[in-house]
């Protein structure tokens, strides 16, 4: 099984994030590198929420802003290895939407909880299968270092 | 023209993040980039052949969709294609 390891600062950024936007959904991105055991996180990126119009339960990021974050990927040496949003108010648990609308196969998913405005579980799952229609998630254990 | 490879497909493009073609349009550099690498071709295109909805195309920061000429769209060697898969979700039941 895959897991995902990520500084404790990129941890706490992401729920912090989640907060800030609550009772809105946020989102952003994160870089990292590949290994045989999953995805090692070096950073994050905010991004904004386009779904203005029901952001307390979707999120999308615009294709111009992820082309500047992939952009920022390969300066950074890096590559786009998952994505974060929190669902206010809702379990840290994927959602058929989230489902339907995950392309990136092999990336990390992570879903914050905000209840009342606070973070709660913070989850992970990879998107696994090889194409569109075999696609599912898995969760995944999110390893957090202290000391990075 | 160099084409960029999201981490989702670089599996079906020997491990590689960017690809160089040599294309006169953006449809000629995708159709060189699927002949190289076929395993590519179901993740981009539709069996009619057509973009798949969820994936989109920029020419340098130029949505493919909103060019004049779409696809036939000419390319010179400095030129850059980045494919990107859409990014959505929510908690909210669809």
């Amino acid at each position: 099984m895959s897991e995902l390891r990520l500084s404790r600062v990129v941890y706490d950024a992401m729920r912090e994030h989640g907060e800030e936007t609550y009772p809105h959904e946020c989102c952003g991105a994160f870089l990292g590198r590949s290994t045989p055991d999953g995805w090692w996180i070096e950073a994050s990126i905010r991004a904004d929420n386009t779904r203005t119009d029901s952001a307390h339960n979707r999120y999308e990021i615009s294709s111009g802003e992820l082309v500047k974050i992939e952009r920022e990927s390969r300066r950074q040496g890096l590559s786009i290895a998952g994505f974060y949003h929190s669902h206010p108010d809702h379990p840290a648990q994927w959602s058929q939407t989230d489902l339907a609308e995950a392309h990136w196969l092999g990336c990390s998913y992570v879903i914050t909880a905000v209840a009342n405005g606070k973070a709660a579980a913070t989850n992970s799952f990879r998107l696994a299968g090889e194409t569109e229609e075999n696609k599912r998630f898995e969760a995944e254990p999110i390893r957090v270092n202290d000391s990075a | 023209m160099t084409i960029f490879i999201p981490t989702p497909l670089r599996a079906f493009a020997a491990g590689k993040g960017a690809v160089d073609v040599n294309a006169a349009t953006i449809r000629g550099a995708l159709d060189e980039l699927t002949v190289a690498y076929p395993d590519l071709r179901k993740h981009l295109f539709t069996s009619e052949g057509k973009v798949r909805a969820f994936v989109n195309i920029y020419l340098n920061d130029e949505d493919v969709r909103y060019l004049p000429a779409k696809e036939a769209t000419e390319v010179s060697p400095s030129d850059t294609l980045s494919i990107i898969p859409s990014i959505a979700g929510g908690c909210q039941p669809r």
